[in-house]
C-alpha cells in the first residue's frame, strides 16, 4: 500500500492570498493513499525542506505531493530533499497551484476547489508512481558557438581561459558582427574597432579557439554533453592556407556592382572581397553570384593577380562533423526592414537613413570616409532630424511590441558627436520616451541636451516630405507644447527597431530550443536561468534572446560560459530516466512513433519476439534512450498503445484524469 | 461581363464627367455597368460613427441588391467607396449592429456582407487587367493616327477632340479615403501606394512621385476654414508642380472641389476617368 504525505505551500501571499491552503491539506488528508498533509509558509525553504524530509523518515513515506509552484521552478529542488530522506526522487509530484491556479484566479472558493482538484490528480498518479534511476553519460569536452560578433568572442575566450576547446561558426567571411560597423560606442564615446578588434585577434590566435567563417550550422544531433554537428564551410573560392591577404585581387576585380554589406548596402563592393580591412581572417571570398568569371567563364583577373597562387575556383563545400558537449547561440540582431512605415519616405529618399547606416556614413573607413554628407547630393547637412521608436513599441502589427533597449543611447550619442564635430548643424530628436537607465547613461543623455543643445522634443513624426527642392518636410507633433511642428531638414535618421537576425528561427529549430513570437530564443527561467535554453546543454549569449547593450552582452557572455565551462568540467552527466519505451508484444511496426519524434531517438529492429509461447520475427520499435529527451510525442501517436514513457505512463495519466473528472 | 455600378449622388450632378467617362470607359473594354436601382446617397456626408445606423440603411440597400444579382459592386467616388466597403465589412463581422440593421429593414434572409465591393482602379487592374488596358490603349492610338491621315489637307475635316494622354507627366492624387483605414479599405499601402502609378503607366502616361499624393485636401474644412483647406491644397499643387507634374488626376469629387479652389498654381486636375476615356479615343 503507497503511504502518501502531502505538502500544501503558502508561498507567502501568492498561493495563500487566494487560497484556503489549511482546507487543501485538510482536503488532502482525506484522500486514499495519504498517511500525512501539512501546509507550510515556505516549503522551498531550509524549514519546509526538513519538514518533508522529516516527514518521510517518520511516516514512511512512499511518495510525496508537493502542492506549490511550477515543477519548472523547484521541482528538483524537492527531488533532492527526497533523496537526502531516502526516497527515490521520481516518487515525488508537484501539483501545480500557483502559476495555474492562484496566479490566474481571483475567486477564493473557486481556486481553492481547483487547488484541491490538482492536488488530488498528483496523488493520484504518485500512487502509481515508480522508483527510477537516472543513467549517466559522458561530455564532450569541446564547445560550439553559433555567431561570431561580439556575443560569440567574448563567450569563446571566456570558455577557452578555461581550458576548453571552442569553435565559432560565423556565417559571414569575418568575425565582428554588428559592433564592428559601429563607429564609437556610448557612454565613454571610444571607438568601437579600438575595442573589438583586439578581441578578434585574441579569438584568432587562441590556441583553444577554432574558427569557421563563412560556414553555416546545417544539422544539429544528440543531446547535452553529446552533441553532433554538421557544419558547411563554403567555398571562399580562395586558398585560407595560400593567401597572404595583400588585396590586390580585390583592388584589381573588375566586377564592383554587388552592394557592400558591411556598409549597409551604401556603396559597392567587388565580387572578391574582405567585408572590412580588419577582417579576420584577412582571407577574401568570392561571391560567385557577382563574379565574371563564374557567370560568365571569361575574366580570372584575381587569379593573374595573385602572387601566391591563392585563387581556387574548383573549391567546393566542406562539410564536417564535429562532436561537442556544449552549443551556445550567438546570433545577434538585424534592424527591421522598413517597407512598412513608408511615411517617413525611407524608400524614396536617399537622405532619410537607419542608425546603423549613419554609423557607417560617421566611421572614417565607411563610404564617406567618416565626412557626414546627403547620400543624395554629398552636401553637407545643416538641420537633421532623429526620430526614435521607429517599429519600436509598436501597437499595431506593422512593427514589434518591445522596446529596442538601445536607441535611446545610440541617438544620443550620434546627435552629440554631429554638434561636437559640426557646430553649426542643427539636431532635433524626436521621442516618445527616453530610456536610459544603466550606469553614466542618463548623465550621458543629459548631456546632449545640456552641453551640446540637442532639441529634444517629445512627439511623434506623423511624415517626412521629400520636396522637389532636396528638403524634407518632416511634420511632426510637440506634446509638451501641445503644437503641430515642421522642421524642413537635410536628412532624416530612423532609429529602426531592432529584430533578431533571420536565420534565428531555423538554428532553434535544429536544436530544438524554445522561440517566442519575436523569435528571440526563451530562457529557461526569466529571473533564474536567463542564459540557458530550456533545452539542456544549450546557452544563449547576446541579443538573440533579447535587445541588449554590449556592455550587458558581454556581461552575458561571460555568463553563458560560465555555465558551459560548469558542464564541461563534469566527466558524467546523469540523464533524465523519464524515457519512452515500447512493448514488443503491442508493437506492430507501422513507424508512426519514428516519425514523429523529434530527436531521432526511437528505430526500428526485426527481432525475435516471443509472442504467448510462439516465437514470431516482428519489426518493433526499440528507444535509444540516451537520445530520448521524454516528450511524450511518441506515446500519443502511437495507435496501437505499445509507446508508454517512464514517470508519465498512460496508466498514471488516466489515473491523474480519472481524478480530476471524480 | 455585368457589374453591379454605385454612381452616388456627386457623379450625378457636380461630377457627371467622372461618371460618364467610367460607363464608356467599361464599355469600350467590354464591360457593362448596371446601375443600382433605386440607389440613395450612401451615406458619405455623415460620419462613419459605429451607433449611427441610419445613415446605413441606403448603403445596406445597394449592397444586398449587388449581392443578390450575384455581381460585384463597382464605386467611382473616393466617398462612397469608403462608405460602401466600411458599412459591408461592418455587416460582414455580424455584431449587435449587424443585427439591428437586419432586424429594421426586416430581411427575410439577414444581409451578412456578402456583396463584393470594389473600387473603379481595382476593376481596371483586377477584372478588366493593366495590360488589357495598354492593348486597347494603343490600338485607340493607332486608330486615332490612322484617321488623322486619312483628313483631307485642306483641315475641313473635324480632328478627334481627344486630350493626348502619351507620355504625359501625371501626379496621382490618392487622397485619404480610399487608403484609410487601411485594414479596411486593403486597397493599397498606405504610406506607398501604386495602382494610380501602375493605372497612368498602362494608358501611356508617366507617374510623378511626389510626397503629397496621400495628404488630405482638406475635406469638409472648406466649409468653416477655407483657408486651411486652401493652404492643404497648395501644398499638394505645389509639390507635384514642383516634380514637374503638368496634370494631376484624382478619383474623389471633393478633392477636385478643394484642389479647383486653389487658384494659385495653374495646374490642371482632372477625374482619372477622363484621361483613360481620353486614352481610349473616346469623344465625351
Amino acid at each position: 500500500m503507497p503511504r502518501i504525505g502531502v505538502f500544501v505551500c503558502h508561498c507567502g501571499t501568492n498561493i495563500a492570498g487566494t487560497i484556503d491552503v489549511a482546507k487543501v491539506a485538510e482536503m488532502a488528508a482525506a484522500e486514499q493513499g495519504v498517511v500525512f498533509s501539512k501546509d507550510y509558509q515556505y516549503m522551498c525553504s531550509q524549514t519546509g525542506q526538513t519538514l518533508i524530509i522529516d516527514a518521510i523518515k517518520e511516516y514512511k513515506l512512499t511518495g510525496i505531493v508537493v502542492c506549490s509552484c511550477s515543477p519548472r521552478m523547484h521541482e528538483t529542488t524537492f527531488r533532492n530533499a527526497a533523496q537526502r530522506a531516502g526516497l527515490n526522487p521520481y516518487m515525488v509530484e508537484i501539483a501545480n497551484i500557483r502559476e495555474q491556479c492562484s496566479w490566474i484566479h481571483k475567486d477564493r472558493e473557486e481556486a481553492t476547489e481547483k487547488a484541491v482538484i490538482l492536488m488530488r490528480a498528483a496523488v493520484a498518479k504518485v500512487c502509481l508512481n515508480t522508483p527510477l534511476t537516472a543513467g549517466e553519460s559522458g561530455v564532450t569536452k569541446r564547445a560550439l558557438v553559433i555567431g561570431g560578433g561580439i556575443a560569440g568572442i567574448q563567450t569563446a575566450l571566456d570558455i577557452s581561459a578555461a581550458g576548453f576547446k571552442v569553435d565559432i561558426v560565423e556565417k559571414t567571411p569575418s568575425i565582428g558582427g554588428r559592433m564592428s560597423q559601429l563607429d564609437k560606442t556610448f557612454p565613454t564615446l571610444d571607438c568601437s574597432a579600438c575595442i573589438l578588434t583586439p578581441k578578434m585577434v585574441e579569438a584568432a590566435s587562441d590556441e583553444n579557439i577554432t574558427l569557421y567563417t563563412y560556414s553555416e550550422v546545417e544539422k544539429v544531433s544528440g543531446f547535452v554533453g553529446n552533441f553532433k554537428v554538421d557544419i558547411r564551410k563554403k567555398a571562399r573560392s580562395v586558398r585560407a592556407d595560400k593567401c597572404t591577404g595583400c588585396g590586390v585581387c580585390q583592388e584589381k576585380c573588375p566586377s564592383k556592382k554587388a552592394p557592400s554589406e558591411f556598409n549597409r548596402g551604401l556603396n559597392n563592393r567587388s565580387a572578391i572581397y574582405t567585408p572590412f580591412a580588419q577582417a579576420i581572417p584577412n582571407v577574401p571570398v568570392i561571391d560567385r553570384e557577382n563574379c565574371i568569371k563564374f557567370q560568365t567563364g571569361k575574366c580570372g583577373v584575381c587569379s593573374k593577380v595573385c602572387q601566391a597562387n591563392a585563387i581556387d575556383y574548383e573549391q567546393e563545400d566542406e562539410m564536417i562533423t564535429v562532436e561537442y558537449g556544449a552549443i551556445v547561440v550567438a546570433t545577434g540582431f538585424d534592424v527591421i526592414n522598413l517597407d512598412k512605415y513608408d511615411e517617413y519616405a525611407y524608400s524614396k529618399s536617399k537622405d532619410v537613413i537607419t542608425s546603423l547606416e549613419l554609423e557607417r556614413i560617421m566611421n572614417a573607413a565607411g563610404p564617406t570616409g567618416g565626412h557626414l554628407e546627403r547620400l543624395s547630393d554629398g552636401k553637407a547637412p545643416k538641420e537633421i532630424v532623429f526620430i526614435q521608436c521607429v517599429g519600436s513599441r509598436c501597437a499595431d502589427e506593422r512593427g514589434k511590441s518591445y522596446c529596442s533597449k538601445i536607441c535611446c543611447m545610440y541617438t544620443a550619442k550620434q546627435a552629440m558627436l554631429i554638434r561636437d564635430k559640426y557646430p553649426d548643424t542643427n539636431v532635433t530628436v524626436f521621442y516618445i520616451d527616453i530610456r536610459t537607465p544603466g550606469k553614466n547613461f542618463d548623465e550621458f543623455y543629459r548631456r546632449a541636451v545640456e552641453d551640446y543643445n540637442v532639441h529634444y522634443i517629445k512627439g511623434q513624426v506623423g511624415k517626412v516630405l521629400p520636396e522637389s527642392s532636396g528638403k524634407l518636410i518632416v511634420v511632426g507633433s510637440d506634446i509638451i507644447d501641445a503644437r503641430h511642428v515642421i522642421i524642413p531638414a537635410d536628412m532624416v535618421v530612423l532609429a529602426a527597431a531592432i529584430e533578431p537576425n533571420k536565420d534565428a528561427r531555423k538554428i532553434a529549430t535544429m536544436l530544438t530550443a524554445s522561440i517566442d513570437n519575436n523569435n528571440f530564443l526563451t530562457e529557461a527561467h526569466a529571473k533564474l536561468r536567463p542564459v540557458e535554453s530550456p533545452t539542456a546543454g544549450i546557452f544563449l549569449s547576446g541579443v538573440c534572446q533579447g535587445p541588449r547593450d554590449i556592455p550587458e552582452t558581454v556581461a552575458m557572455a561571460g555568463s553563458a560560459a560560465a555555465k558551459v565551462i560548469g558542464l564541461l568540467s563534469k566527466d558524467r552527466l546523469k540523464s533524465n530516466p523519464c524515457t519512452a519505451h515500447s512493448d514488443e508484444l503491442m508493437c506492430n511496426g507501422c513507424s508512426t512513433c519514428e516519425k514523429v519524434c523529434p530527436y531521432g531517438a526511437i528505430s526500428y529492429e526485426t527481432k525475435i519476439v516471443n509472442d504467448h509461447g510462439v516465437k514470431k520475427e516482428r519489426r518493433v520499435a526499440v528507444v535509444n534512450a540516451a537520445l530520448c529527451q521524454g516528450c511524450g510525442a511518441c506515446t500519443v501517436a502511437c495507435p496501437s498503445g505499445a509507446m508508454d514513457l517512464s514517470g508519465f505512463s498512460n496508466r498514471q495519466i488516466i489515473a491523474e484524469v480519472d481524478a480530476v473528472c471524480r | 461581363m455585368k457589374y453591379s455600378y454605385f454612381p452616388g449622388c456627386t457623379l450625378k450632378y457636380k461630377a457627371k464627367e467622372l461618371d460618364i467617362c467610367a460607363r464608356e470607359s467599361a464599355k469600350a473594354l467590354g464591360c457593362e455597368l448596371e446601375e443600382i436601382e433605386e440607389w440613395q446617397c450612401c451615406g458619405g456626408v455623415y460620419t462613419m460613427q459605429k451607433d449611427e445606423l441610419a445613415t446605413k440603411l441606403a448603403s445596406v440597400r445597394a449592397l444586398m441588391e449587388a449581392a443578390q444579382k450575384g455581381q460585384a459592386l463597382v464605386t467611382v467616388c473616393s466617398a462612397c467607396h469608403h462608405v460602401l466597403k466600411r458599412v459591408n465589412l461592418m455587416m460582414r463581422e455580424g455584431g449587435p449592429e449587424c443585427d439591428r440593421i437586419n432586424n429594421y429593414m426586416n430581411n427575410e434572409i439577414p444581409y451578412r456582407g456578402e456583396a463584393k465591393v470594389i473600387h473603379y482602379l481595382e476593376f481596371l487592374r483586377d477584372e478588366v487587367g493593366f495590360d488589357k488596358i495598354k492593348e486597347a490603349v494603343e490600338k485607340a492610338q493607332t486608330a486615332r493616327k490612322a484617321k488623322d491621315q486619312e483628313d483631307p489637307a485642306d483641315g475641313t475635316a473635324q480632328k478627334v477632340k481627344t486630350e493626348p494622354v502619351k507620355d504625359v507627366k501625371t501626379a496621382p492624387y490618392y487622397g485619404c479615403l480610399l487608403l484609410r483605414p487601411s485594414a479596411q479599405m486593403a486597397f493599397d499601402d498606405p504610406e506607398n501606394p501604386s495602382i494610380m502609378e501602375d493605372f497612368i503607366e498602362a494608358i501611356g502616361g508617366k507617374p510623378v512621385y511626389y510626397p503629397y499624393r496621400n495628404e488630405c485636401c482638406g475635406a469638409y474644412t472648406s466649409i468653416k476654414n477655407k483657408d486651411h483647406a486652401l493652404r492643404l491644397s497648395w501644398e499638394i499643387k505645389d509639390s507635384a508642380a514642383g516634380f514637374g507634374a503638368e496634370k494631376i488626376i484624382t478619383a474623389c469629387p471633393l478633392c477636385m472641389y478643394n484642389l479647383k479652389q486653389e487658384k494659385e498654381i495653374e495646374i490642371p486636375v482632372i477625374y482619372f476617368t477622363r484621361i483613360l476615356a481620353d486614352a481610349l479615343g473616346l469623344e465625351i
